[in-house]
């Protein structure tokens, strides 16, 4: 048992001491082997971009450096001198990757260059936009009775709600179109449809409510919101719909 | 002869509007059964007195024009049945292109003559072997007596010869033997389809005129109507028999209510445009839209006077929907209603010009109205429910509308097809299976009416006689509503 301990450690020693001699031998042992001359040393690269964040439009100063390298390139920009600087204005976000070859071997570099849209102009579109959005989340439709185009009374406060709103963005105009279930006939329904339209522009009038932003429009049963024929589906037809129209 | 042919066929067609009226009955009866706390026993009498009411008063009511016309006041020929006539297949050379024009003219002849309502077409499973194609080759025995036992016989040749087909028919009445010939006519045109379908409508229309108390046939009618099957609903045009459909405008918006004006020339109706719903004129001469004044407001439901001359439409561009009249130009628009309820919906009396029939909702639900042309004296027609769609007859004696009588949630019943009798306000049902009946208009004839039901699951055209018989429909293809009849 201790015999085969030995021996075992003995041949790690041997193994171990052959290895070192053989790495000290290639390097003490120049002389002979390959004729070229000492490997070229690799080629270092650096790139970095100032500033490394832009808005769109401004540019920014791209910076590298390389050694070692006889052939340097960028992405998106091509061959370029081993060392240098170059004012670039991408119109997106970019990633700038330079890659510098020589005899040592290829290193490569990137460098990100963020680029941030403008804060939207202030002025014209803007508000729209947002007056759009506040149109769309305010405005309540009024829904009517069948074969009905008087305001029922419990759609007063939608109106009485879209009026405020409205006169408080008296900058929008829009159009209110009468919609009616697929019951009942063609032309009658858009007869009727003008009506609803009418009655909900009236209320809005009456209540503040400048004539001259309300386009009215009758749709009959021609553009029905839901299609299936059942009363759910029906009240839901039969609405005065609002539509914004800046 | 002929005078004796043309009296009883105008009295069993006027006299057909009465078993309709026992459908009515039967069908009142119906409802009283499936409703038991209704006065059952008070059912039967009340029916067999509305029929017993209705009768006498489609005699009263014909009696004004008794002075114009002597058959009504003698009432002869009562109950006479229809005339039989037997219709062999035309003759023809046996190549291929003879071959597929005959079926053609012999198909459209039979549909046209059967379509009719004046004729009663002998089955073709009784006729002799041998048919003719020449008067020579007639055995008068073999078809005036049983089997065919047929009063009248329509038969004839076609012939194609260097891209012309020429078709030769004659009608005679084979119980006069010393002079059968009624009618002999010769057609010729290119030989097409399309020519020969016209040929057939042509002749059938010549026996239909003799045989159905000189009212002319209606075989070479058309029909205009609002398709869906482009993506859009716009105007389209079809024979009378639901062939050679074609589509008119190509507006790419919602057009409806096509009106064709009396002569045929041009088309008015009801299209969405920039500034709203307007009513556009289409030029069947020069196949495109023509300028028309933009009135403002909603404009709907455009009604030619039977003179052509004049429009009734409904406007809403004094802010509420009222019943206007222009000029045919569109000039001097002026309203004719006033008042609470809105109006749309005009017909005009196609007899006099005098009256115009529209839908009024002053009472909460749509009722049909009549007016003097000027506007005045107002009465209301129909006495429940929920009426629309109103349409004269040519013979202005009258109106035909889409009517759910017994209108609120479960209540029985569907929007049918009415006809009403203008002058005592008695009406008859005429459409019966369920579904939801649109848009009636009468054929020139006055006894046909095409309309729209949804019967099928969706909207499609569909025609019948004026008393609910010989149903079928015209379409397939698409949604297809609001059939207007041309004039002639």
């Amino acid at each position: 048992m201790k015999e085969k301990t030995l021996k075992s450690a003995a041949t790690v020693v041997v193994l171990a001491a052959v290895m070192m001699l053989g790495a000290c031998h290639k390097k003490t042992a120049p002389p002979p082997p390959p004729p070229p001359p000492p490997p070229a040393a690799s080629p270092t690269a650096s790139i970095s971009v100032s500033p490394d964040t832009v808005e769109k439009g401004q540019s920014a100063t791209l910076t590298w450096q390389t050694s070692n390298a006889t052939d340097v390139s960028i992405d998106g920009i091509g061959a370029v001198q081993p060392s240098g600087s170059q004012q670039v204005s991408p119109t997106d976000s970019a990633t700038y990757h330079l890659t510098a070859k020589g005899a040592g071997g290829t290193q490569e570099a990137t460098a990100r260059l963020t680029v941030t849209q403008p804060p939207p102009p202030p002025a014209p579109s803007a508000p729209s936009v947002t007056e759009a959005d506040l149109f769309a989340q305010s405005i309540k439709d009024i829904y009517f009775e069948y074969d009905k185009a008087d305001l029922r009374g419990d759609q007063q406060a939608s109106v009485q709600a879209d009026a405020q709103f409205l006169n408080q963005h008296s900058g929008i105009n829009f159009t209110i179109e009468g919609h009616c279930d697929e019951r009942g006939s063609t032309e009658y329904n858009l007869a009727l449809g003008d009506q609803r339209a009418s009655a909900v522009k009236s209320a809005l009038i009456a209540a503040g409510v400048n004539a001259s932003r309300i386009k009215t429009i009758s749709y009959g049963k021609e553009k029905p919101f839901c299609s299936e024929s059942n009363e759910a589906c029906w009240q839901q037809n039969r609405r005065g719909h609002f539509v914004y129209q800046k | 002869m002929l005078m004796r042919t043309y009296r009883t066929t105008i009295l069993s067609y006027t006299v057909h509007f009465c078993p309709g009226s026992h459908n009515v009955s039967k069908g009142m009866d119906q409802i009283n059964r499936e409703a038991p706390h209704s006065a059952a026993t008070g059912a039967y009498p009340k029916s067999v007195l509305n029929v017993l009411v209705l009768i006498l008063l489609f005699a009263f009511s014909a009696l004004p024009s008794a002075f114009a016309q002597d058959w009504v006041r003698t009432g002869s020929g009562l109950g006479v049945e229809k005339v039989r006539l037997a219709v062999p297949d035309f003759k023809a050379a046996a190549d291929a292109q003879s071959g597929t024009l005959l079926k053609t003219f012999n198909d459209t002849f039979w549909s046209d003559l059967d379509n009719s309502g004046v004729v009663e077409l002998v089955s073709k499973s009784f006729y002799p072997l041998q048919v003719p194609g020449q008067p020579a080759e007639i055995t008068f025995g073999l078809w005036s007596s049983p089997p065919p036992n047929a009063s009248m016989l329509a038969f004839g040749n076609l012939n194609v010869a260097s891209g012309k087909v020429t078709v030769q028919g004659w009608l005679y009445d084979v119980k006069n033997t010393a002079s059968p010939q009624v009618l002999g006519k010769q057609y010729s045109d290119v030989a097409s389809d399309d020519a020969v379908r016209v040929i057939a409508h042509k002749f059938a229309d010549e026996i239909i005129f003799r045989l159905g108390g000189g009212i002319p046939g209606i075989a070479e009618s058309k029909i205009y109507f609002v398709s869906d099957r482009s993506g859009h609903k716009e105007i389209w045009v079809m024979d009378y028999d639901g062939t050679n459909q074609r589509q008119l405008t190509h507006l790419g918006s919602t057009s409806l209510s096509p009106r064709i004006s009396p002569d045929g020339s041009r088309l008015a109706f009801s299209s969405l445009t920039k500034g709203g719903w307007d009513i556009l004129m289409f030029s069947l001469d020069l196949n495109r839209t023509v300028s028309f004044p933009h009135f403002g407001g909603t404009n709907l439901s455009p009604a030619w006077s039977p003179d052509g001359t004049r429009l009734a439409l409904s406007s809403s561009r004094g802010g509420h929907s009222e019943i206007y009249v222009c000029d045919a130009s569109g000039a001097n628009l002026h309203a004719m209603t006033t008042g609470r309820g809105l109006d749309v919906s005009p017909t005009w009396n196609r007899k006099t010009g005098a009256q115009i029939a529209f839908v009024d909702d002053s009472t909460r639900l749509p009722q049909i109205y009549t007016m003097e042309a000027d506007g005045t004296n107002q009465q209301r027609m129909t006495d429940q429910g929920y009426a629309v769609d109103p349409n004269w007859s040519p013979n202005g004696q009258f109106l035909t509308m889409a009517w759910k009588r017994n209108y609120g949630p479960g209540e029985p019943g569907s929007r049918d097809i009415y006809l009403m009798d203008v002058a005592s306000k008695q009406w008859v049902q005429l459409t019966h299976d369920g579904g939801a009946h649109d848009s009636p208009s009468w054929a020139p004839d006055g006894r046909h009416i095409v309309f729209q039901s949804n019967r099928t699951g969706k909207d499609e055209l569909w025609m019948m006689l004026a008393d609910g018989t010989k149903l079928h429909q015209l379409t397939f293809t698409g949604r297809n509503s609001q059939p207007n009849w041309s004039w002639k």
